[in-house]
């Protein structure tokens, strides 16, 4: 077996050890716990994204169809409140959030909705800009949040708090390495769901 | 005949008492309107009467757009939400918007329910295999789409999308900003708000009270402790507030100029019993003129009340001429009334001409003004002549004004030197008025409102952050039913739809949009299939689709109930925001109904009236008619131009009447004179004095509204008086210089000269003050006569033949 090129005291088994035995020594509450990813933590890289592009194929799975509906296009994100799903196959069409106002394009109409207006499609979709901007006060005020996993490789779990929403979305699982989003899966209560896998283009 | 000159003077003081009795019980009984009805057409075309509707009881007319500014968008938001609350509760308001979703649901369900007869999309061939094929593939497509969360539990119900489709023709483009959950403005800094009055715009005091309303529920919201502040405006507003802002104008000014005059007519009489016998013609005037105007008119106007008393402002004039050119004394009256009376006889006559133009006006207002001049002008002249003199107490005099009649008869007689840089500058004048003669006058209706450009500017931004609509385009289809006018709104919605997919409308409302014609209702429902019939195609139309046929069940079972279910009326559409709009836009006038389609131009580009005509010019409506014989007519109106076009006629139609006044004048003095050059002599100083005031306010960059042509008609009312007395000492076989009391040389005796100095600084004084005022009809008048009457008593003296010559 070949030596690793890292000294040991680098591998994260190692560097875990040394951190309790740290914790120890020092004899105080834990405030941070080196060894886990921490929702702020993610919050934090997340807010570091200035703006971001990402190519996406979604299916999804609706009970009322027959077989799975397939799509695919571009994301883009700009801190801190604008995000744009452009969907290229299989009909060119987009939505647009920006602030408050939610824009449809689809077949050159455009239909305009405020977020407050559709409270269920708000939920989730804000939850998404939420993990983008890393604002977890506006993710807590829709859900309750869960983190597994390690920077690099984490699973959010959100949980939506209100009931009406409950009633449309079960839950959203959002999976990354660092402050890039790699899949959003979200569940429906009526059993449909959806997985979108994303492959970030570029970052700043 | 022998007179007895006691029982005349009790005769006349106690016709005067009856007179005046009898003018306080007319007037007593008067209707005084503060509404724009003065400014109407007597006798309107089809476009002016749309228009006065729209002006008077339009949907626009009867908008008020509320802000809150200061304090913290949160505060704002909560301010915005508790007036609403108050302002829903009350019957003032037909509607209060702020962006709270208060009708969604029922609107909502109002759609849903009735989408098979209100979606244009729905004829026989959506309901055919391939139709339903189409449409079906069409939703799929929608669920997998990012909004497909939002349609997705629709789709076993409405698989076809007409709900889609409904909501898509109801959407605004640009809806209001939010923010905290009511309406913005664009950058935040304002709460917004858009609340419709039930009474129509030009009642201003019902305006004025929703105003009132708006303001106490805005105080209860706030506190006391808030340093949020309140803006309204809208057409109701903008009449509130100019009709506040004339208001206190006139009776500051007024206020002014009353004091001014007392103050400088009792310098000259030194006498306060002169002073108060000295309104007694200009109040018997008035008085005559409001009666008249109320048995003439039915209604007095405001806007006559108050500038026709400036008109008859030469009436304080006749008493000055009274007591300053008699000798003190009762004989000297009789002496007075010989010499002097057929010279203000002729200047009543020759005003009485100027004004009498004024009474043929077909614009209310004027003929108003015109009538109160000429009664007013002629019961003060009689009541000068007739009343006056007997009123005087024994013993009655007022200071001696010789010697400043003699310094001005020094002045006068050098002043025919004058004569020709007089010409010269009169003639620079003409050249003036000729270089401008294309942009004199201004005849955009806006340069008559006193609303402060700040307001304006106000109301620009409100209405950019509400997305109000300015109502300034309206297609406006006639007919003799509900059913003709909807109908033909059809068609034409059909031509303005083709005009927005071209891009030359942004958008267009209709009422058919909500209330289709009962034709076009059964006609869509006749296209739904049977129960048989729509579960045989739908087996064929979900080939190739992801679907099963068994989801649309629930789809089946709604066609089958629509087939049946009875067609929308417009009772139906109650407690919908829907009601509001189709009860703005759908009017039943007498046996007249109209429905009014506003048409909202591209942002980036006006509308093309002229595309727009030629597109309605195609269906064939406004002179073909539908085939069954009823002509519902298509009209199209630019409310802007079209009010424009109703001032500007307001304004040619008076500058032409003024003209023929004028010639009126020119005739009478012919025929008085019959001397073509003593008429002329008479005249040069009034049209010397109308053209350098022209020419004058030209250079100074004012255009000419209509005011300032009352002032020009006033400038030769009054100037012709100067221009007269001068003739009179002239060519009255020298009788001044016989009666001793003129200087050396003179024509024109100086308490004569001294009595036109007053009377000129008189009426100087009451316009100059307005010459100051902010409003602009006020303003216009004060910079007109002021300079004007001096310009004519100027030239009067210039102009005026030697008597010796």
């Amino acid at each position: 077996m070949k030596t690793p090129f890292f000294p040991p005291i680098f591998s994260p088994h190692l560097f875990r050890s040394v951190c309790g035995a740290l914790a120890l020594l020092v004899a105080t509450p834990v405030n941070s716990d080196c060894t886990r990813w921490t929702i702020d933590q993610l919050m934090q890289a997340m807010q570091e994204i200035r703006s971001d592009q990402a190519r996406f194929t979604e299916r999804k799975a609706i009970a009322m169809l027959e077989e799975p509906v397939d799509s695919s296009g571009e994301l883009f994100y700009t801190a801190p409140d604008r995000m744009e799903k452009r969907t290229l196959k299989p009909k060119p069409e987009s939505m647009i959030l920006d602030g408050d106002s939610l824009v449809f394009e689809r077949g050159g109409k455009k239909r305009r909705f405020r977020l407050q207006e559709t409270p269920e499609l708000a939920a989730f979709i804000t939850s998404i800009r939420g993990i983008l901007a890393g604002d977890r006060a506006a993710l807590e005020q829709n859900y309750g949040l869960s983190l597994e996993g390690s920077a690099a490789d984490w699973t959010l779990q959100l949980l939506p708090l209100d009931e009406k929403i409950h009633g449309v979305v079960t839950s959203i699982r959002i999976s990354g390495a660092g402050n890039a989003v790699h899949t959003i899966e979200t569940l429906q209560a009526d059993g449909d769901s959806s997985l979108m896998l994303i492959e970030r283009q570029a970052a700043q | 005949m022998i007179a007895n000159p006691a029982w005349r003077g009790r005769t006349a003081i106690a016709l005067w008492l009856v007179f005046l009795l009898v003018t306080g019980l007319i007037i007593s009984g008067s209707k005084f309107t503060t509404d724009l009805s003065a400014f109407l057409p007597r006798s309107p075309t089809p476009e002016q009467q749309l228009l006065l509707d729209q002006i008077q009881d339009g949907l626009a007319s009867r908008l008020i757009l509320v802000g809150i500014e200061g304090s913290d968008a949160a505060a704002r938001a909560l301010l915005s939400r508790h007036i609403a609350q108050r302002l829903r509760a009350d019957s003032a308001f037909t509607s209060v918007g702020n962006g709270e979703p208060v009708n969604s649901e029922r609107d909502r369900a109002f759609l849903f329910d009735n989408r098979y007869l209100l979606s244009p999309a729905v004829d026989a061939e959506r309901f055919s295999v391939n139709g339903l094929h189409a449409a079906l593939s069409e939703s799929i497509d929608l669920l997998a789409s990012p909004a497909g969360l939002l349609v997705k539990s629709l789709l076993p119900n409405d698989p076809t999308g007409e709900m889609v489709q409904l909501l898509d023709q109801f959407d605004s483009e640009a809806g209001p900003h939010l923010v905290e959950g009511v309406w913005a403005s664009r950058d935040g800094t304002r709460a917004l708000l858009l609340v419709q009055t039930r009474a129509p715009g030009t009642d201003i005091d019902a305006q004025q009270a929703a105003m009132g309303i708006i303001r106490t529920a805005f105080d209860a919201a706030r506190g006391a402790t808030d340093e949020a502040k309140l803006v309204m405006t809208g057409p109701g507003v903008f009449s509130v507030t100019s009709r506040e802002s004339i208001k206190t104008e006139v009776r500051r000014l007024f206020l002014i100029g009353v004091v001014l005059i007392a103050t400088l007519l009792l310098t000259i009489y030194r006498s306060i019993t002169a002073l108060a016998l000295g309104i007694v013609p200009v109040v018997s005037g008035a008085l005559a003129g409001i009666a008249a105007v109320s048995l003439g008119f039915g209604e007095v106007h405001g806007i006559t009340l108050g500038f026709g008393t400036a008109l008859i402002g030469e009436a304080v004039d006749y008493s000055i001429y009274l007591f300053v050119q008699s000798e003190q004394g009762g004989p000297d009256l009789q002496n007075w009334i010989v010499r002097f009376w057929p010279t203000i006889r002729l200047g009543v006559l020759t005003s009485i001409c100027g004004f009498a133009a004024l009474l043929l006006s077909g614009f209310p207002g004027l003929a108003q003004l015109g009538l109160y001049a000429i009664s007013g002008l002629i019961i003060a002249a009689v009541v000068t002549r007739f009343v006056l003199p007997h009123l005087l107490p024994v013993g009655f005099r007022i200071h001696d004004a010789s010697a400043v009649g003699r310094r001005m008869s020094r002045l006068v007689t050098r002043a025919a030197a004058l004569r020709w840089p007089a010409a010269i500058l009169l003639l620079a004048a003409g050249a003036v008025i000729f270089a401008h003669r294309g942009g004199l006058w201004d005849d955009r209706i806006a340069s008559l409102s006193p609303v402060s450009r700040a307001d304006l500017e106000l109301d620009t931004e409100l209405r950019a952050g509400i997305g109000a609509p300015d109502v300034r385009y309206l297609v406006v289809v006639s007919g003799d039913s509900q059913e003709s006018v909807l109908r033909s709104s059809e068609q034409v919605s059909t031509v303005l739809q083709f005009l927005v997919d071209e891009g030359e409308l942004a958008g267009f409302e209709t009422p058919s949009r909500y209330l289709p014609s009962t034709a076009t209702q059964r006609a869509r429902q006749a296209s739904l299939p049977s129960a048989d019939v729509l579960a045989t195609r739908l087996a064929q139309a979900v080939d190739g689709l992801p679907v099963r046929a068994q989801l649309f069940a629930p789809f089946e079972a709604e066609i089958a109930a629509a087939r049946t279910q009875p067609l929308l009326q417009a009772a139906d559409l109650e407690k919908t925001s829907m009601a509001m709009a189709v009860e703005g836009l759908l009017v039943h006038r007498d046996q007249q109904w109209n429905a009014l389609l506003p048409l909202t131009a591209p942002t980036d580009s006006g509308i093309d009236p002229s595309r727009i005509r030629a597109a309605l010019d195609a269906t064939g409506l406004p002179d073909g008619g539908l085939p069954d014989g009823s002509l519902p007519d298509v009209l199209f109106l630019d409310m802007q131009a079209e009010t424009d076009r109703l001032y500007s006629g307001y304004l040619r139609e008076a500058i032409r009447l003024s003209l023929g006044g004028m010639a009126g004048v020119v005739a009478l003095l012919l025929l008085v004179f019959r001397s073509p050059s003593r008429a002329l002599r008479n005249l040069a100083p009034l049209a010397a004095a109308v053209v350098l005031v022209v020419a004058g306010l030209t250079l100074f960059g004012q255009q000419l509204i209509i005011m300032h042509l009352v002032g020009l008609l006033l400038v030769v009312a009054v100037g012709s008086n100067y221009a007269l007395f001068f003739d009179r000492a002239h060519n009255a076989g020298g009788g001044d210089a016989a009666s001793g009391d003129s200087g050396p040389g003179q024509g024109i005796a100086s308490r004569t000269l001294a009595s036109l100095l007053f009377a000129n600084l008189t009426t100087v004084t009451g316009f100059g003050v307005l010459a100051f005022s902010h409003v602009s009809i006020l303003q216009a008048m004060g910079v007109t006569v002021a300079p004007g009457v001096i310009l004519a008593l100027i030239y009067s003296a210039i102009f005026v033949r030697k008597a010796h010559a």
